[in-house]
């Protein structure tokens, strides 16, 4: 009962930790770029400003752009609880292993694809179009670091494999070294950051993800940014819990927890560092590049599972 | 033999390895001149330190002098020779434009599969630690043979080949520690060598047929068009 | 009563839909709703037959004193066809209660024949489950040429366009030489075995080589009627030209029925499975798969578009058996019945969504009388409900959680995942290769879906007769429903399905999955719960309760809202064919898998003479051709010719030399006598 009980309150800190993240990580964009930074705490006010205002529905608009919100955001949780955050070993984990993680993320791309269909005009349309495409590419790439991490712990429960990576003490494995550039290649395209997609932006030529949100306001807006900074925490925990897990609580004592809960802290802060580095170095690449993107992101997965096969498994 | 079971240092060769596969696969994508001969000086570097690395582990001392003489001359050296021709022919900011690169990726990565088939019956009766670092080696010898194929220019010909003698100093390294130091220096002296005909060549080349494109040697052939 | 009882009433009701539709001319309803009737009796009874012999395990045989004096019809009803008599049987039902529907339109024109409609279903259908029962290959390749023809008759039903005669022909041909192909294979272990029972094959001895050339020709054969590629050309030409209930049997269950012959041909009958074998089924799966869905992403004819789909979901449920018979052959058994149980379960809910794709197809047919996508839109306001149900299909075509299509998916990557415990290290690489095109092709199948639904529910219409479209009748409401809520059910409760279907390995490998169940219905853990775990009731569940607390939230604090105008750019009005259209949401996907297709693009820009910088028309013409008609079928269709050409110079048309022909015959006939 415990368990369940501190995977709830886990979801929980995962749900009101991830604007933080974001505020983070413009925070450390501002002062790279040498501007003055608002507030850490800033997303949580927009958010709070939206959740008030009046939603303003297009004319053609149906359902299914009235019930996507939640149905992405319910997705989002959902992944959210199935990812280790501050402990393993919770029950949720075992609900869903890493493949249907990708699936949930997929069901929610969908709907967020259908919403920007429904309202008729050329934006929705052209993003959804984009974004489908994007989605395709990344998920071999995605799959096929699962698999890498998979076929070394033996398992696609996120918490068996991070446990094994934690048994298994510091070992220097080039299967992950490449699985992790793969990864982080691949959470650069699915969260809409630079060279895919600028988050900042609200030209047409220039976005994805913003052309398929374009027409909500209000609390559904609210609930789909929610969403967005939702998914990139997930994706940072997964870097960081996968691959470097040390300091995770691996039971339920509560220094194991706080220790974890640090370590965690770190581990994200020092992500969005290299997250803010790269998007300010890079430059966005045109739409028909990321192709080119996201085909060297699964080169450097597929080399990850050779060099496992090849180097690592022993002939 | 399990991968955690390996000491620190043995991972760390292997993990350069990953990364010397890496650079070759790299080497195929890229069009542009400069980052193409970067790459080729990356891949020196790593080679060096794997053999500092396996001298360190198994106390081969005549393998630190290897390194020293791989990262003098592969990493820097001939970079070096080949950014100055570059710059000399005046091809330093060309783009070689390649048909499908992700096709020519795929067919790296189908030839680093057919090399581990076909280390496979050598890689169980190694006895060493680093015995499946054969089938990475020869992976790099055959990327460096698919990127002469592959190119039109002679820059990137020359620089296939140079990766291809990589590959076989890299494999020689791992398996048996080093080859005789008389045939290390040989093979080294013989690659600057080359490497200076190369420069020679590039230029007469160029005054001949007024092109660094391999394809247009075909001038030169007897019959009439 | 037992089993087979049910089955046999089932195929009698089969032929009472085909025989009750003779008067049809006269009594329309006799066909809209009499066959109808008795089909949806035979779906009922073929479901009852099947469920009982798989839940209770029986296998049963008969013998029937029809076809030849010496050689007598052998039947058996054991848990493999129970389990496809479930498939036939479901999607039956659902067609009967579809069809007096979506017939109404037929018997309302009164060009074609209703007879021939009515009594070819009622023998296709009859034909389907004959096949199923089949114990000896006398009666399998009688009952599989019944629903060959059959079906052609189907398929050509409309053959006022040289185009439906076209696709009706090519249909026809690659129908028959599949068939022949499969002939030749129960052939081959008919000569090893000494007779045509299935148990006297199954008892034959085999050489290695022999087994493969069997296994070879009968993989063609039934590959041909699966449509995987390359032979997979009949099927986007066939599907769409049939009556939408037709191509939702087609496309849904008699394409299982050639997965039925290949499972029942390897597994059942050569027994001895080789690696080679399952690497040729793997990598001949994942190529249908990724091409399947690529050449679908870019049609916008929606049951064009379908039918490529099948290819891909074919190519599914290949490489599932492919791994299967790879893990077989290396010794792990377990392993081998998660794949061959994944292929099933794939099996299962392919022919339930896309029969439920197909029928939305149809309504959407029916309604507005529009089969291209780009002049579709807007439905979501005209057919509300067909929008749900036709949702439900996308999202479990596209293996979405929760629903069916993602949990056979998800075992097929749990099976892929297995291949570390292989010796073979080429296997160990080129799988997870295969299982990151699946990935691929799933990615881009949802991709496609989104374009479908997106294009024809949502929007605004793009046409006038889709405009003014109305909803369907209740008939075709429950058919569509039925399908859809079958899909919910499959996909929240997998562990149920797994423990209804694991007599199948039981009967054909000697192993269950056990620890696939193990953990009680909540939990499925295909090889144990360390390794992977998928609980659906829990997600469901989960999805339920934060529905729930976001409506208990949401009403707490109401806000208003209102209905505005969508962004415009300040341009003004904006019109239909502002909105993105079917090939244009495919056209980046285009680009970057161009090589894959035969891509001619036209653009032509008129000016207006005066202001020559000004453009006032442009024309695109866009042509998407399927690589293997250049490649493949063209030049082999030249190759016959040619040949044939030659050979009809014997035919000189002069009495003089056939004259000689005879003559020269008989001298060498009394020759080679003495």
């Amino acid at each position: 009962m415990t368990a369940w009980l501190l995977a709830a309150l886990q979801t929980l800190l995962f749900l009101f930790m991830a604007p933080l993240l974001a505020g983070w990580v413009k925070r450390v964009k501002c002062h790279m770029q040498n501007r003055s930074a608002p507030s850490l705490f800033q997303p949580y006010r927009d958010m709070a400003k939206l959740f008030r205002k009046h939603t303003v529905l297009a004319e053609h608009a149906s359902w299914v752009f009235r019930t996507t919100p939640y149905i992405v955001f319910g997705a989002t949780i959902l992944t959210a609880a199935v990812v280790p955050l501050v402990a393993v070993q919770l029950p949720t984990t075992a609900i869903a292993d890493v493949i249907v993680l990708v699936g949930f993320l997929a069901l929610a791309r969908f709907f967020t694809a259908l919403a920007g269909m429904d309202i008729g005009t050329a934006f929705g349309g052209m993003g959804a179009s984009r974004e489908m495409m994007i989605g395709a590419l990344a998920e071999p790439v995605m799959l096929m670091t699962v698999f890498t991490m998979a076929m070394t712990a033996s398992t696609t429960n996120l918490s068996e494999a991070v446990l094994f990576t934690l048994n298994s003490g510091l070992v220097l494995r080039p299967s992950f070294v490449f699985a992790i550039l793969g990864l982080m290649m691949v959470a650069v395209a699915e969260t809409g950051r630079v060279p895919v997609d600028n988050p900042a932006t609200h030209l047409e030529l220039t976005m994805i993800h913003e052309a398929m949100i374009l027409e909500y306001s209000g609390r559904h807006l609210a609930l789909i940014e929610w969403a967005a900074q939702i998914k990139l925490m997930i994706y940072a925990v997964l870097i960081a819990n996968i691959f470097l897990p040390w300091g995770i609580a691996a039971e339920f004592t509560t220094e194991a927890l706080g220790v974890g809960a640090v370590a965690i802290t770190v581990k994200l802060m020092g992500l969005a560092i290299v997250l803010v580095v790269w998007e300010t170095v890079m430059a966005k690449m045109r739409l028909f590049r990321a192709p080119q993107f996201l085909g060297f992101a699964f080169l450097l997965s597929l080399l990850g599972m050779l060099t496992h096969v090849i180097l690592e498994t022993g002939g | 033999m399990e991968l955690a079971q390996l000491s620190l240092f043995n991972q760390a060769v292997l993990v350069l390895a990953a990364l010397a596969l890496l650079t070759s696969f790299l080497m195929l994508a890229q069009g542009r001149k400069l980052p193409l001969i970067y790459t080729y000086g990356w891949q020196g570097v790593l080679l060096a330190v794997t053999t500092a690395l396996v001298a360190y582990v198994t106390g081969h001392t005549h393998l630190y002098i290897s390194a020293a003489l791989t990262l003098a001359l592969k990493a820097l050296l001939i970079p070096w020779l080949l950014h100055r021709l570059a710059v000399r022919l005046n091809v330093q900011r060309e783009n070689e434009p390649i048909a499908y690169p992700s096709l020519l990726l795929l067919a790296g990565a189908a030839l680093v599969v057919f090399s581990y088939y076909v280390s496979l019956p050598i890689v169980q009766f190694a006895a060493s630690a680093t015995r499946n670092i054969i089938a990475v080696s020869m992976s790099i010898v055959l990327l460096g043979m698919l990127l002469m194929i592959t190119r039109r220019r002679a820059m990137a010909q020359v620089i296939g080949f140079m990766s291809m003698e990589n590959g076989l100093f890299f494999a020689g390294v791992v398996s048996t520690y080093g080859m005789p130091m008389i045939v290390e220096l040989g093979i080294a002296f013989d690659v600057l060598v080359a490497a200076i005909l190369f420069g020679v060549f590039f230029f007469q080349m160029r005054a001949s047929i007024d092109s660094l494109d391999v394809d247009r040697l075909n001038r030169l052939r007897e019959v009439d068009e | 009563m037992s089993p087979l009882i049910l089955a046999y009433l089932s195929l009698f009701c089969a032929l009472a839909s085909g025989i009750t539709a003779l008067n049809a001319e006269r009594y329309p309803w006799l066909l809209r709703y009499g066959s109808s009737i008795w089909l949806g009796l035979c779906g009922l009874l073929a479901v009852g037959a099947g469920g009982w012999s798989l839940i209770d395990e029986i296998s049963l045989i008969d013998q029937v004193r029809l076809g030849l004096p010496w050689l007598h019809w052998h039947l058996k009803l054991d848990p493999l066809s129970g389990f496809f008599f479930i498939v036939v049987g479901l999607l039956v039902l659902a067609v009967s209660l579809y069809a007096p529907g979506y017939l109404q339109e037929y018997v309302h024109s009164k060009i074609r024949s209703l007879a021939s409609l009515g009594l070819f279903t009622g023998l296709f259908v009859f034909g389907m489950l004959l096949v199923l029962l089949a114990d000896d290959a006398f009666v399998f390749m009688v009952a599989w040429e019944l629903m060959s023809v059959s079906s052609y008759f189907l398929v050509v039903y409309q053959h006022q366009h040289s185009a439906n005669r076209r696709a009706a022909f090519l249909y026809l041909l690659m129908a028959h030489m599949g068939g022949l192909a499969i002939l030749l294979g129960f052939g081959v272990l008919a000569s090893f075995g000494g007779s045509f029972t299935f148990d006297a094959m199954r008892a034959a001895n085999l050489s290695l080589a022999w087994a493969s050339i069997a296994f070879a020709l009968t993989f063609f054969g039934f590959g041909m009627k699966a449509g995987m590629v390359p032979l997979h050309a009949w099927l986007p030409e066939a599907h769409p030209v049939a009556p939408s209930h037709i191509s939702a049997l087609m496309s849904g269950v008699m394409l299982k029925i050639a997965i039925y012959g290949l499972i029942r041909f390897t597994y059942d009958l050569l027994g001895d499975i080789q690696w080679q074998w399952g690497l040729a089924v793997l990598i001949i799966g994942a190529a249908s798969t990724l091409l399947g869905v690529l050449y679908a992403l870019m049609q916008h004819d929606l049951k064009r578009l379908l039918a490529y789909h099948s290819v891909e979901n074919i190519g599914i449920i290949l490489m599932g058996l492919g791994l299967s018979m790879i893990f077989i052959n290396a010794g792990r058994p377990a392993l081998g019945v998660l794949g061959l149980i994944a292929a099933l379960y794939h099996t299962l809910n392919h022919a339930l969504f896309k029969g439920l794709l197909f029928l939305g197809a149809g309504a959407v047919l029916h309604a507005s009388h529009e089969n291209d996508l780009n002049n579709m839109g807007g439905l979501i306001r005209r057919l509300p409900q067909t929008a749900i149900f036709f949702l439900i299909g996308c999202l479990a075509i596209s293996g979405l959680p929760p629903l069916n299509g993602f949990v056979s998916e998800w075992l097929t990557f749990q099976a892929a995942l297995q291949a570390p415990s292989l010796a073979s290290g080429v296997l160990r690489t080129i799988i997870p290769i295969t299982a990151a095109l699946l990935a691929l092709s799933a990615a881009l199948a949802a991709a496609c879906f989104v374009k479908v639904y997106g294009v024809a529910f949502l929007g605004v219409a793009r046409s006038h007769k889709v405009a003014h479209a109305h909803e369907v009748d209740i008939g075709m409401r429950a058919g569509m429903g039925l399908l859809a809520v079958l899909c919910v059910i499959f996909g929240i409760f997998p562990a149920a399905v797994i423990n209804l279907i694991d007599a199948i390995p039981q009967m054909l490998l000697g192993v269950k999955p056990v620890s696939a169940t193990a953990q009680g219905w909540l939990w499925l853990t295909p090889i144990s719960p360390r390794v992977a775990s998928y609980s659906a009731p829990l997600v469901v569940i989960g999805i339920v309760l934060f529905a729930l607390i976001s409506y208990v939230l949401m009403r707490a604090h109401p806000v208003k809202f209102r209905r505005g105008y969508p962004w415009d750019c300040g341009f003004g009005a904006l019109n239909s064919r502002m909105q993105y259209t079917a090939t244009a949401f495919s056209m980046p996907i285009r680009r970057i898998f161009a090589p894959v297709w035969d891509i001619t693009e036209q653009i032509e820009e008129l000016h207006n003479p005066t202001q020559p910088q000004r453009t006032e028309i442009i024309r695109h013409q866009l042509h998407v051709q399927d690589k293997s008609w250049s490649r493949l079928y063209e030049p082999i269709g030249m190759l016959v010719i040619a040949a044939a050409r030659r050979v009809s110079r014997i035919q000189t048309g002069s009495i003089h030399t056939y004259l000689a022909y005879s003559f020269f015959t008989l001298l060498l006939l009394l020759w080679v006598v003495t």
